[in-house]
């Protein structure tokens, strides 16, 4: 049966550039896991760390597929983008390191916390990324 | 499930369905089910959008009526700053407090006063407060509702301070009861308030303890009464009308007033509900802690603008404005003895006695596998609706009919457009060879001269197309805003001719290219290019 498997997954494209739109998607994350009655705290570290992980999108990369998947025991957040990727992970987890531009920082973006803060809002965090090529986000939460 | 008190009632014999209150919901609390409204308890926020939508007034404030006043020996009326923009400039507080007594209370109180020691209450607890930033208000009853239904993780933002009409309440049941021998309960506390939140505030504080208040009689009930009581004050010399008023207190009544007269720098005032929730969002995502100070009001421009008032909200905005300012020329001092409250609140004067409790809504249950295979169903029931959020089916957007499904509450049957069959007549002729028939103009790049058109349906209604065409179907209309390509899309329509030579908005155009929906233009009008049409599909063997 269609509703039989207990994980629920959903996915989101992300643009870059797209300002606009900028995080509607952790929205929508939050709105699910809401709706299905997760604690609210736990919603808020989530919705912490897909909205900096949105945004990195939008700043940097050209485009992302954003997944949500629910299980019983955790929440998993994976973001795969298409853009410049990293070059120096270990910097780029340093507090205050930053490649914005002087535009992003005018908007209140690019204070070199994002990752940092992703994790820091996560039980277990993963990152990967091949220059030129994209970077890959693994966000996990644990429920309990 | 929790049982929730709200401060509106639905007059079914008022209600005609009109489904205004359910549109401007901004918390999708209200369905209509058959043919009447109603209020789905744990998601209202008590914010009065709804009363001010209702054409038919079926939408009532529960405020007490007068005759409250008579079960207590001795009452007292406190009055909201927002009472005092009601009136013109000439008319001060003074005289409006010295009619609220000619009205029939014993005694009346401006709450301004303790507003502004509960400013000062606040500036000291936000130099010394640690905890997280910003810190939010909670002076608005709405705004602390939808922090805990919609924002269960930011309680910890508001400030743990009581609020002005409580303290207020509290000092005045303390001395009173001293000063008259009476019990606390004998005396009747009513506030005059401008907005339904407040009521509800008292009959069930959002901390779920009592209230010291014993009632809320609206502004909008007593406006007229206290106009015609205010003719017998006699008029006070200009210079007593100002004393005892509270500079910091008054400017309560409007949206950013704490923080103007806190001067407060480093502080974000805002109002409306749904600017308030861009707010909270920003605060949920990390993005707001350098500031220190967040103050919210559910009303446009603050109290003045509570949906029991009476002034037009500019007006009575610019009213306190100009009080202010009044009050500043004549160098009227803080009336808020600051040393005095420096005091009481070492002496935790100031505090709440109980901690506010965030209060989500779990539409699905308790149970997480429960719930997770329940969202998966609203999911794939979402996915397979018009999501034209049209509100026919009685919920107010295709995402909550999805969620009323799933939990019983409505069928999917109730959704009309699932009742529409959309089976064309059987005949058929390609869209090129009609295009060089009628010699109609392509209005858009996206082509599809293959598609198979079933025939034609003239109409300018939206509704009515959405509700009698069907697929495949040339769709002959004289309206060109962007609303039509949703339509087309929805019924699988051929296309759209546009008559009369009429231009669609570039907004349309954009739209049918995304859409792909094939706009056609012609020179006649509907009538000729109908019978043109029906000449060349319907009428043929």
């Amino acid at each position: 049966m269609f509703f039989q498997n207990s994980a629920l997954s959903e996915s989101f494209e992300i643009k870059g550039g797209d300002f606009n739109r900028a995080g509607s998607v952790s929205t929508k994350i939050k709105e699910t896991l809401q709706d299905i009655g997760i604690d609210s705290n736990i919603i808020r570290r989530a919705a912490i760390a897909s909205y900096e992980a949105e945004m990195n999108v939008v700043m940097y990369a050209r485009k992302a597929d954003f997944t949500l998947t629910l299980t019983l025991a955790s929440i998993l957040i994976i973001v795969k983008d298409e853009g410049k990727g990293i070059t120096d992970i270990e910097a780029a987890m340093q507090e205050g390191y930053s490649t914005a531009t002087t535009e992003m920082r005018e908007m209140g973006f690019g204070a070199g916390m994002g990752l940092p803060n992703i994790k820091r809002n996560a039980d277990d965090f993963k990152i990967t990324s091949v220059p030129g090529k994209g970077t890959v986000l693994e966000i996990l939460i644990y429920l309990n | 499930m929790d049982h929730y008190t709200h401060s509106l009632r639905i007059d079914e014999e008022k209600c005609n369905g009109h489904m205004k209150c359910m549109r401007v919901c901004p918390t999708q609390a209200i369905r209509v089910r058959n043919g009447k409204a109603i209020i789905k308890e744990e998601k209202c926020i008590d914010c009065g959008e709804c009363i001010t939508a209702c054409p038919t007034g079926a939408i009532v404030p529960l405020t007490d009526p007068f005759g409250e006043l008579s079960k207590f020996r001795h009452t007292v009326a406190l009055s909201s700053p927002a009472l005092y923009a009601q009136f013109g400039r000439e008319i001060m507080p003074s005289k409006i407090l010295a009619g609220l007594k000619k009205l029939g209370f014993d005694d009346s109180f401006d709450l301004a006063i303790t507003c502004g020691e509960a400013s000062l209450a606040l500036h000291t607890y936000l130099e010394e407060s640690s905890g997280p930033q910003p810190i939010i208000s909670n002076a608005c009853p709405t705004v602390v509702r939808l922090l805990q239904v919609r924002y269960p993780s930011l309680i910890e933002h508001i400030t743990p301070l009581e609020i002005p009409r409580e303290l207020a309440a509290r000092e005045i049941k303390k001395k009173k009861s001293k000063q008259y021998g009476l019990k606390e309960k004998e005396i009747g506390i009513f506030y005059i308030t401008p907005c339904p939140a407040k009521m509800i505030a008292i009959k069930q504080p959002a901390e779920k303890s009592r209230s010291y208040l014993d009632g809320a009689i609206s502004i909008s009930d007593i406006y007229g009464p206290l106009l015609y009581a205010m003719e017998n004050v006699e008029k006070d010399r200009y210079h007593e009308t100002m004393e005892g008023m509270c500079i910091l207190g008054i400017s309560w009544a409007v949206e950013g007033g704490i923080c103007r007269s806190l001067e407060m720098r480093n502080s974000i005032s805002v109002s409306g509900i749904s600017e308030t929730m861009k707010v909270f969002d920003d605060i949920e995502r990390g993005r707001l802690q350098h500031i220190d100070f967040v103050e919210a009001h559910s009303c446009p421009h603050g109290c003045v603008g509570g949906s029991l008032t009476v002034e037009n909200l500019y007006t009575s905005y610019n009213k306190i404005l100009k009080l202010i300012e009044t009050l500043e020329i004549e160098q009227v001092s803080v009336c808020a003895d600051y040393a005095k409250v420096i005091k009481r609140y070492q002496e935790n004067y100031f505090f709440k006695a109980r901690k506010l409790k965030p209060r989500p809504i779990k539409p699905f249950g308790q149970d997480l596998a429960v719930a997770i295979r329940k969202r998966k169903e609203k999911d794939s029931i979402y996915a397979d609706l018009p999501q034209i959020d049209c509100g026919a089916c009685g919920s107010p957007t295709c995402l909550t009919f999805a969620e009323d499904v799933v939990t019983g509450e409505a069928k999917l049957s109730d959704c009309i457009l699932k009742q529409i069959p959309t089976a064309g007549t059987g005949k058929k002729m390609k869209v090129n060879e009609i295009r060089k028939h009628l010699h109609l103009k392509k209005l858009t790049a996206y082509d599809h001269p293959d598609m198979d058109v079933t025939g034609g349906y003239t109409s300018d209604l939206l509704s009515d197309v959405i509700a009698h065409s069907n697929a495949g179907n040339l769709w002959i209309t004289l309206q060109t805003h962007q609303n039509i390509i949703a339509v087309a899309k929805l019924k699988d329509l051929a296309g759209i001719i546009i008559v009369n030579n009429r231009e669609p908005d570039e907004e349309t155009i954009k739209k049918a290219e995304t859409e792909k929906v094939m706009l056609m233009g012609c020179k006649e009008r509907a009538f000729q290019i109908s019978a043109k049409l029906f000449n060349l599909i319907d009428s043929k063997d």
